[in-house]
Order: C-alpha cells, then sequence, then structure tokens
C-alpha cells in the first residue's frame, strides 16, 4: 500500500477549556477524494484549519508524504503542498480574474534591474488554464466579481492546482451554490482527483459527498465515527452517522 | 459526472461588451470627465484673464503639484484598504521639524530634512504598526494622530521658539547640497534661452530686467510627476501592486494565499508619509519659513482628490494615475475660480458638488465591474 500524501492520526485540539478536537483521525492517498462529513460545530473547519498550518494542534500527529510534520503558519502548508480554499474567500471580486490567479504568487520579470510583474505570461497562463477548467472568460482582465460562485470556486481550484497542490482541501465549496453551479463544481473536483491530487472535501451534503467520494469520514462532536469506503455505506446510514443517531432518532417517534 | 466539458465552447450567455463599456469601466474616467469639463469651463471664462498665459500655466500647475504628491499617497492606502486623516498634521510637523532642526538648532539643512523624513516614515509606521495591532478602523487612528501630530507641532514650536512660524530656512538652505532637490528649479537656461528668443515673457524693468517671469520647472512639479509614475508603475506594473489591490480588496483572503498584508499596509502608511514630507520640505524651501497651522485640511483634500479620480473608499480599486487627474481638477478649479473673478467661497461648495458626483459615479462603476445588481 502507497503512503498517505498526509496523515493526521489522534489530533486533539483544545481552545482553552473546549475541546473542540478530541481524537480525529484521517488519511489522504494520492487520487483519492476523501470526504469529511458533520454537521455544524462537528469541529470539520477546527480539523482543517489545524492540516493548513491556521491552528496548531493540541496534541496528535501529523505526517507528511511519510515524515512527521507540523505547520505554525499557512505559509508553511501552502509551501508543502496543502492548499486550502476557503468558501467564501477564495477570491477577491474587484480585483481580474489574473491577479486573483496569481495573487500571492505573481511572475515577474526584469526590466533594466527593476523586477515587474510579467502581465503577459500571467494573462496567458489565466486564459489556458481557465479553458482547461471549461470557463470562458471575456478577456484576462475580466473581474472575477462577474463570475458566478461555482466559477469563482474552479478559478479558486484551478489555482491551487497550477501551484503545485498536492492535497486539496475544499471548505464546503458547494454549500451556497445552486443545482447546476455544484454540478460544476464536483466536476472539477473529480478532474483533480485524476491528477493524482489528494482532495479533502468538506461538506455536510451526503448527495454531494456520494458523488464524488472515494472514503467518507464523519465527524462529530470532536470525534470521529469512523472511515467508510465507497459502496461499504449506504447515504441514509451516513445522513444518520452525522445527525448523531439519537437526534434522527427522537424525530422517527413523532 | 466523467464527461466533463474540457472544449470551451463559447459561453451564449455572455454578452460581447463594446470597446466603450472597456473604457466606461475604467477607474480613471471619472478623472478624464472631470479634467475635461474643467478646461472647458475655465477656457470659456477666464481666457482672457492669463490663466493660461505661462506664469498663469505655471501657478495653477504648482498648485495642482501639491495637491499631487499628497494624493499619491493617499490613494496607494486608499487602495491597501487603509486612510490616513494625520496627513494635514504631518505636513505641519514635518515642516515644522526642519525648521526647528536646522534654524533652532542649528543642524545642516541636508541633515535635517533626513531626520525628518526618518521621523515622519516612522510616525507613519505607527500609524500602521497600531492599526494593525488594534484592529481598529484607521480612521479613528489616523484621527488620534492628526491632533496628537498637530498638538506637538505647535508645542514644539512654542517652547522652543515662542513663536508658531519659524523663519530664516532660506539664508540656512543658502549653498545646501539637498535643500535644490525640493525648493530649486530646473531647466532654468532652457527658460532663459526662450526669453532670449522673446516666446516668453520677460521682466520689462527693475533688477531683473531681461529675465523670464517664469524662471524654470519647481523641483515640485518634478516629485509629482515622479510620484506618480513611480506610484503608477508599483501599483500596475508589479507585484508588490497586486499586494495593495489584494490587501484592500479583502485582507483575509490576502492572507490565505500568503499575501504579507500587515507588511503592505505598514508600507504604504510610511509611504503616504513619505509623501505628506515631500509636500513639507518643498513648502518651507519655498516659503523660508515653517507655520505650525500647516497643512489643516490637506488629508481631506487629498482623500477627495483619490476618491474624484475614481478610487473606492473601500479599497482595492483605484487608480494613481486617476487620483493626479483628481487633483489637478482641485488645483485648477482653486486657482482658476481666482482667475475668473469668482468669490473663492465658491470653491468649497464647487468641492462638496464634484465629490458627491464622484462618490455616486464610483458607486455605478463599480456595480459594472462586479456585476452587483
Amino acid at each position: 500500500m502507497e503512503t498517505p500524501i498526509i496523515e493526521m492520526k489522534n489530533i486533539q485540539k483544545h481552545f482553552g477549556s473546549v475541546i473542540a478536537l478530541s481524537g480525529v483521525s484521517l488519511s489522504v492517498y494520492p487520487g483519492e477524494c476523501h470526504c469529511l462529513l458533520g454537521d455544524n460545530g462537528a469541529g470539520k473547519s477546527t480539523f482543517i484549519k489545524t492540516m493548513s498550518g491556521v491552528h496548531q494542534a493540541t496534541s496528535g500527529e501529523i505526517f507528511f508524504e511519510g515524515k512527521p510534520m507540523s505547520f505554525s503558519r499557512p505559509r508553511e502548508a501552502i509551501t508543502a503542498g496543502i492548499a486550502t480554499v476557503y468558501q467564501d474567500l477564495a477570491m477577491i471580486p474587484l480585483m481580474s480574474v489574473t491577479r486573483n490567479f496569481f495573487m500571492g504568487n505573481e511572475p515577474t520579470k526584469k526590466v533594466a534591474g527593476i523586477s515587474f510583474f510579467d502581465h503577459k505570461k500571467a494573462a496567458d497562463i489565466t486564459m489556458a488554464e481557465m479553458k482547461e477548467m471549461g470557463i470562458n472568460l471575456r478577456s484576462p482582465d475580466q473581474a472575477v466579481g462577474t463570475l458566478s460562485g461555482g466559477e469563482r470556486q474552479t478559478v479558486a481550484i484551478a489555482r491551487a492546482v497550477h501551484f503545485g497542490a498536492k492535497v486539496l482541501i475544499l471548505d464546503e465549496p458547494t454549500s451556497a451554490l445552486g443545482v447546476r453551479q455544484t454540478a460544476n463544481v464536483l466536476a472539477t473536483i473529480e478532474k483533480v482527483r485524476k491528477q493524482g491530487i489528494g482532495v479533502v472535501f468538506i461538506t455536510h451534503n451526503v448527495n454531494h459527498a456520494m458523488v464524488v467520494g472515494d472514503r467518507f469520514t464523519v465527524l462529530n462532536r470532536g470525534k470521529t465515527l469512523g472511515t467508510a469506503k465507497r459502496g461499504e455505506i449506504e447515504a441514509d446510514e451516513l445522513q444518520n452517522l452525522m445527525a448523531g443517531g439519537q437526534e434522527l432518532a427522537k424525530l422517527e417517534i413523532r | 459526472m466523467s464527461q466533463t466539458q474540457t472544449a470551451a465552447t463559447p459561453d451564449e450567455r455572455v454578452k460581447t461588451r463594446s470597446s466603450f463599456h472597456q473604457l466606461l469601466i475604467r477607474p480613471e474616467l471619472g478623472g478624464i470627465c472631470g479634467v475635461i469639463i474643467v478646461f472647458a469651463f475655465f477656457m470659456l471664462t477666464a481666457m482672457d484673464s492669463g490663466m493660461f498665459s505661462l506664469s498663469g500655466v505655471m501657478n495653477w500647475s504648482v498648485v495642482s503639484s501639491q495637491f499631487i504628491i499628497i494624493a499619491v499617497g493617499a490613494c496607494l492606502l486608499m487602495i491597501a484598504g487603509e486612510f490616513d486623516l494625520s496627513v494635514g498634521s504631518m505636513i505641519g510637523f514635518a515642516g515644522m521639524s526642519i525648521a526647528l532642526l536646522s534654524v533652532t538648532f542649528g543642524l545642516p539643512v541636508w541633515s535635517a530634512i533626513i531626520l525628518t523624513f526618518i521621523l515622519c516614515m516612522l510616525i507613519g509606521g505607527l500609524n500602521g504598526w497600531l492599526v494593525i495591532k488594534t484592529g481598529l478602523p484607521s480612521f479613528i487612528v489616523t484621527l488620534a494622530l492628526l491632533f496628537i501630530l498637530r498638538g506637538l507641532t505647535i508645542f514644539g514650536a512654542i517652547t522652543a521658539t515662542n513663536k508658531t512660524i519659524v523663519g530664516g530656512v532660506r539664508d540656512v538652505a543658502q549653498g545646501d547640497w539637498l535643500a535644490p532637490i525640493f525648493g530649486g528649479k530646473v531647466f532654468t537656461g532652457a527658460f532663459q534661452w526662450m526669453a532670449d528668443q522673446g516666446w516668453i515673457d520677460t521682466f520689462s524693468r527693475g533688477v531683473k530686467k531681461g529675465q523670464p517671469i517664469v524662471e524654470g520647472i519647481p523641483m515640485l512639479m518634478v516629485w509629482a510627476l515622479g510620484l506618480v509614475i513611480f506610484g503608477h508603475y508599483l501599483l500596475t506594473k508589479t507585484k508588490f501592486g497586486n499586494w495593495i489591490f489584494a490587501a484592500g480588496g479583502d485582507a483575509q483572503a490576502a492572507r490565505y494565499v500568503g499575501v504579507p498584508v500587515n507588511r503592505v499596509k505598514i508600507a504604504m502608511f510610511m509611504f503616504t508619509a513619505f509623501c505628506a514630507c515631500v509636500f513639507a520640505t518643498a513648502q518651507v524651501m519655498e516659503f523660508g519659513s515653517a507655520g505650525a497651522d500647516r497643512g489643516v485640511l490637506k488629508e481631506f483634500e487629498a482623500i477627495i482628490s483619490v476618491v474624484i479620480g475614481g478610487a473606492l473608499l473601500t479599497g482595492g480599486y483605484g487608480s494613481v494615475i486617476g487620483a493626479a487627474l483628481g487633483a489637478i481638477i482641485f488645483g485648477v478649479v482653486q486657482q482658476g475660480l481666482f482667475f475668473a473673478g469668482v468669490e473663492s467661497s465658491l470653491f468649497r461648495v464647487f468641492l462638496g458638488v464634484i465629490l458627491l458626483l464622484a462618490v455616486i459615479l464610483n458607486t455605478y462603476i463599480r456595480r459594472k465591474i462586479t456585476g452587483e445588481k
């Protein structure tokens, strides 16, 4: 069995007296889409923020490509190849697609010893990458604000892939989207997965998870309720696990 | 999900846009229109007043240049998502610092200028640091600095000299190597030559007989031009420029992709202080004195120029060229009303009206860009 790109073992995260995560484990293999499911407050966000270097785990181990690793800031995780696409913070609407695409990674060329933003190169790459993802841009200067929510997520994903992501964490990319746009984003995830990138797909929509997921991990109240492979578990079962069993049982009494 | 659309076919829902529309959504649009309107107006009303003679042009160009210098700093800072209300006080403070250090404490003028620049940029950095560390709006932090700096300027002047105006800078600046960079004139030879050819007006009597009325291009204008070119290139053609847009557009999104937002913002506060300091130094060298009340309301004039130039008050969008055009409108109207013989109090009415129009236009343009309804 190949080694996972990233393996999180028994991660605990305490915020003062609050135990946000009490022993969560998860691993991601290359070319795998691992769905992380859980209700609001289950600890999904805390967990992925620990993975992407925003938070530091109180205890537990992180292995990146088999080697123990701890990220003290997001930049380190990004450099290592862990890219995170946040639901509403992916893009800056007033800036052009090109400027957004290369934000923080601007290509430069030297003219008379001074380094300038290489607009032409940036525009060409952006247009090519967008075409690859099935988005037609009017021009590379088009503002991101003119794109739909799904297209913005796609641009953010394309950006992460272009800059060498090995693990792509998607934080509820579909939760604010319509049916058609959701389908586009799920298609993008499929494309990325086929390129051998490990995808961590956070959602609380079981149906979206079932479409693209290879493995499913359910979080509840800061604990892992187990990981299941595709085909081993039904959508209803996942839904029950997410709701924590009990609550749903209560509902059925009625 | 396997049959994904790889071939990019033209999307029938994307309307092709005319080049006129492309032009319309440039940030400089308001500034360009404003400049045309303002010049047309004064050409009709003040053509015979000498406003468009060489000395008249120099008159409003110098005033416009002053506005441009502080507008460039305010523009980059506003695009980075912050304000600086302490610019006016900084101008008073810097001028007083140069005058006190050189005249009262006897330092060479060049070292007084350099020390003042360092001090002002440190204060600018402090502004930025306070905004970042406290997380408070820059509006409130720099408002505090507005009062602190103004108070310190008056206190320093009174304590050291018992006066609020310190003169004699011109005498100590004689022969200094750095002072002419701010207060001098360039192309004086070319202007003398043009005068000798009879192309431009000369003094007809007195000790300056035969010398041109306009001796040369003041360094103030060179600074203004230089800062506009520098600001424009920095913003649109460099990596750092992209970070400025990003920091103002959405600081958190920018941080997530590794843009050093805090560093960018602090640097822009320091740059604004630098611009205020250039303004102050040129003013002190021109007047030969520093006054504790110099620069009052300059922060608002800078911000208004920037907004007329198409920048959004909320950050993330704007143009240095636009800000410069806004400053030109400002300077031309302020001086033009004088040439046209219009009551100068109407200048403020004009200011308020044009500010309102600019903000409405900018909001409309932003909707066009982002596709908001």
